[in-house]
């Protein structure tokens, strides 16, 4: 530790003004900050601080990811083997969803943290951590084989339009990961829905059996056998593990609820948010059990089946909760996390062009937050403002 | 029966270095010193020369705007320095004390035949009204606008916090006098703590008395005004400390300025952490002497770890402060991977830490801020600490922006920079709310005054 601390000393004044690297002081400083607890003491104000601070609780969500990117990694290689008939042992499979996998997040890693550091360098500012959870939940909510080139500008966009130009993590207004989704869905189409994306049909680095899959080969996800007008061929047990195709890492309902825990437990995300985001759900999912019409499939699953397939667990526990984009006042919470369950639903339900909602509904909440909070802060300018009239 | 307030939000840092309830015996070493960045808000102006001989109570400086505000000599002595720095500003009036004391006589006074113009004329006179604070803005007051009601808070939630009502004792009949005092100028709060029993608090009269029961900042008057009759726009309260209505008491007994107070000397680095009776203005260095570690660097600071001052060893006592704390500094540590290591040394509101399983533990934190600054991330951090009924970070941002129409409208009339210091030891991301709030506060008085 002190050879090390020996050397970080030593490089520093490389990156300091005037010194021939200063041009990757960002950087530096990024890594050095990763390696050790920076020991500035406090000029103004409290002489002491909690020892919370905003990389340990970024980290904390990255590690609340890890059993959904595990997960995602060994269903793309179960749907893969499932695919071709071929019954492969444990490890093949997890070792194939890995090389599916892995680049994705290499590749969304390197693009997101690229633009972060020049930014950073650029307004002279430290890095920022909001990118390390952005980036691993990106590969995790799309489908395996969306090509990389597409995920590269698609983050390249929303890193730069959704969250820069606003002024970096803490100011956008819309969840970034969630744009780049969007930006997806809406630039490439065929690349993001429909039946033939879902399972990876190539080999990954030569490792594989695509070749006993059938060209043409097609797998819907259940929401998209429902919109379609067919039956759901998955159980309600395949949901729960996730043994089903859908994006990466959100299929497992018991990988996220791992994620969870860890995120309530640590306090990281909001219980609030999460909990109105299911009971939203439910009651809406509910409703249209009672009053859809027969031929709409959709409005007929089972509302505990809405709540479990698709990315409505993953969105309601890792993007409706993302503090910045959610509402800041305690009882907009409850508002707003309603609000994207319900909506989720309504779109599934009565939208024809896309099998799933949780997506544009989160945005949408992203829209209305600051309108919920208006409304909570405007309620207490009023009091206050009666307590000089009365 | 007292009216009863219970408050939930909150936090109490449990800190090593808690002061036992006896007296160290200290010397002084003579110097004292007045420092006008003590009182919030006065642009002081020097009446005396060095050299000039003074009694205890002999004026200082005054206020400019306000020449009325007098600021006093704790003791009686010769002026040896008015220290000056950047562009004249006066950093402190230092006066040595003479070796035989001598005190301006104000004459004993009884407070119930007073009317309450006489008393506030004599607290001017004395130089005890320049103690005094006013919500809004946090600043030694204006003494011709009338406040609406004064409140004394008799007890501080901070972290390694003097125990008030060690204090108090043997002063109990000043300190009656002093709250006859404030009633005859206005109705005065009082507010005491769930666990104080003193009579001289939970009885006391001619004020209304109020129990808070609740986490730091329960003490904080501030949050005490809040809960009683918030401040609204145009209205003005004044603020005293507890330590200075005793002040007020004996000059109103006795006739005489005597600024004597009893201080906790706290910290993880005070070997025998204890209470002193020292002078307001007095160097703090004796109290320190043989006293702190000497193996690492320290951190001395002039009043408690959330809303203290940085200080050193030659410094004085400052006017408003009840503690001297003294803690390491930390910029001599290396901590590796902080982001991901148990840290069981640490203390954090966050479960991702262990403080939640270490119960009562004893924390001994340095002054790093362990991590960098960020945009507002986490929501509803500040709001769980910050007993009010105020949007605390909606004014923040308020204040941040310079939208003058919003802090009125959020409610800055009703704090002050302490009342932030929890909110500010939790956030995660590090920003300075006191120094915000009180550049808003500034910014306001300059635009409305």
């Amino acid at each position: 530790m002190n050879a090390l601390r020996k050397y970080v000393d030593k490089i520093k004044p490389n990156f300091e003004e005037g010194g021939k690297l200063h041009a990757f002081r960002s950087v530096f400083d990024g890594f050095e900050t990763f390696l050790f607890v920076p020991n500035t003491t406090a000029k103004s104000g409290v002489n002491i601080h909690d020892a919370i601070d905003s990389k340990r609780i970024m980290s904390m969500v990255v590690i609340a990811l890890i059993p959904c990117v595990l997960f995602g990694m060994y269903n793309v290689g179960y749907q893969h083997y499932l695919a071709a008939g071929v019954d492969a042992s444990f490890w093949e499979k997890f070792f194939f969803g890995f090389l599916a996998v892995l680049p994705k997040i290499i590749v969304s890693y390197l693009v997101g943290l690229a633009i972060e550091f020049v930014v950073a360098q650029w307004k002279n500012e430290e890095i920022q951590e909001g990118y390390l959870v952005t980036g691993m939940i990106i590969p995790l909510i799309i489908p395996v084989d969306c090509p990389l080139w597409i995920l590269c500008i698609a983050i390249a966009f929303s890193v730069i339009f959704a969250k820069e130009i606003f002024g970096g993590t803490g100011m956008n207004f819309f969840n970034v990961a969630l744009i780049t989704r969007a930006f997806l869905f809406f630039a490439y189409p065929t690349k993001m829905s429909g039946d033939q994306v879902w399972v990876a049909t190539d080999n990954q680095f030569g490792f594989g059996a695509a070749d006993k899959i059938a060209d043409g080969f097609t797998a819907a996800t259940p929401l998209g056998q429902a919109a379609a007008g067919q039956d759901i061929t998955a159980s309600l047990s395949d949901m729960i593990t996730g043994f089903i195709p859908g994006s990466i890492g959100e299929t497992s309902v018991i990988a996220i609820a791992i994620g969870a825990i860890i995120l309530l437990w640590t306090g990281v995300a909001s219980f609030k948010i999460m909990c109105s985001v299911f009971v939203g759900g439910a009651l809406t999912a509910l409703l249209f059990n009672g009053i859809g019409s027969a031929d709409n499939l959709v409005a007929n699953i089972p509302w505990y089946e809405h709540l479990v397939v698709g990315g409505f667990c993953f969105g309601a526990v890792f993007m409706a909760t993302d503090p910045v984009t959610s509402p800041r006042t305690s009882g907009g919470k409850y508002i707003y996390g309603f609000f994207i369950g319900a909506l989720a639903i309504i779109i599934r339900a009565y939208n024809p062009g896309y099998p799933e909602g949780m997506m544009l509904a989160i945005l949408m909440g992203n829209l209305i937050a600051p309108l919920i909070d208006y409304c909570f802060v405007q309620s207490n300018i009023n009091k206050r403002l009666n307590r000089i009239n009365k | 029966m007292a009216n009863v307030i219970k408050l939930r939000k909150g936090l109490d840092i449990n800190l090593k270095g808690k002061a036992t309830e006896e007296i160290a015996n200290v010397k002084a070493t003579g110097l004292y010193a007045l420092v006008p960045d003590d009182f919030v808000g006065v642009k002081p102006k020097v009446v005396v020369k060095e050299g000039d001989n003074v009694k205890a109570g002999g004026v200082l400086f005054i206020d400019k705007k306000h020449p009325e505000v007098k600021f006093v000599s704790p003791v009686a002595g010769k002026v040896t320095a008015v220290e000056r720095g950047e562009r004249r500003k006066v950093l402190s009036v230092q006066v040595t004390a003479a070796a035989q004391q001598e005190y301006e006589d104000f004459g004993k006074k009884n407070v119930a035949s007073l009317k309450g113009s006489e008393v506030l004329a004599t607290l001017l006179e004395a130089g005890m009204f320049g103690f005094f604070r006013q919500r809004p803005y946090d600043v030694t007051p204006n003494p011709e606008v009338a406040p609406r009601a004064i409140f004394v808070s008799a007890f501080s939630s901070m972290p390694l916090a003097q125990n008030f009502e060690f204090a108090l004792n043997g002063n109990e009949a000043d300190f009656q006098t002093g709250l006859d005092a404030l009633a005859r100028i206005a109705p005065t709060y009082l507010g005491v703590s769930s666990k104080q029993s003193a009579a001289a608090l939970t009885a006391a009269k001619n004020v209304t008395v109020t129990v808070f029961d609740g986490p730091n900042p329960a003490g904080n008057v501030g949050v005490q005004i809040n809960h009683v009759a918030p401040v609204n726009k145009g209205e003005v309260v004044w603020t005293v400390n507890p330590e200075v209505v005793i002040f007020i008491g004996r000059l109103f007994n006795t006739g005489k300025v005597d600024m004597t107070r009893t201080i906790a000397v706290v910290g993880s680095e005070v070997k025998a952490p204890k209470y002193a009776k020292v002078l307001v203005g007095q160097q703090i260095t004796p109290l320190l002497e043989g006293n702190i570690s000497t193996d690492k660097h320290v951190r001395i600071i002039n009043g408690n770890v959330l809303t203290g001052i940085k200080s050193n060893k030659d410094a004085f006592l400052g006017a408003q402060s009840t503690e001297i704390t003294v803690i390491p500094e930390g910029d001599d540590v290396h901590e590796m991977l902080g982001w991901i290591m148990p840290r069981f040394n640490e203390f954090s509101t966050s479960r991702s830490y262990f403080s939640w399983l270490l119960g009562k533990k004893e924390y001994a934190p340095d002054a790093r801020i362990k991590g960098g600054e960020r945009h507002m991330i986490m929501s509803g951090e500040y709001d769980s600490v910050f007993p009010m009924d105020i949007y605390p970070e909606q004014l923040l941002k308020a204040i941040i922006t310079g939208d003058i129409d919003k802090m009125e409208q959020l409610g800055i009339y009703e704090v002050a920079p302490e009342d932030f210091a929890v909110a500010e030891f939790v956030d995660s991301s590090k920003v300075e709310l006191q120094r915000i709030v009180r550049e808003g506060l500034n910014m306001l008085r300059a635009e409305m005054e």
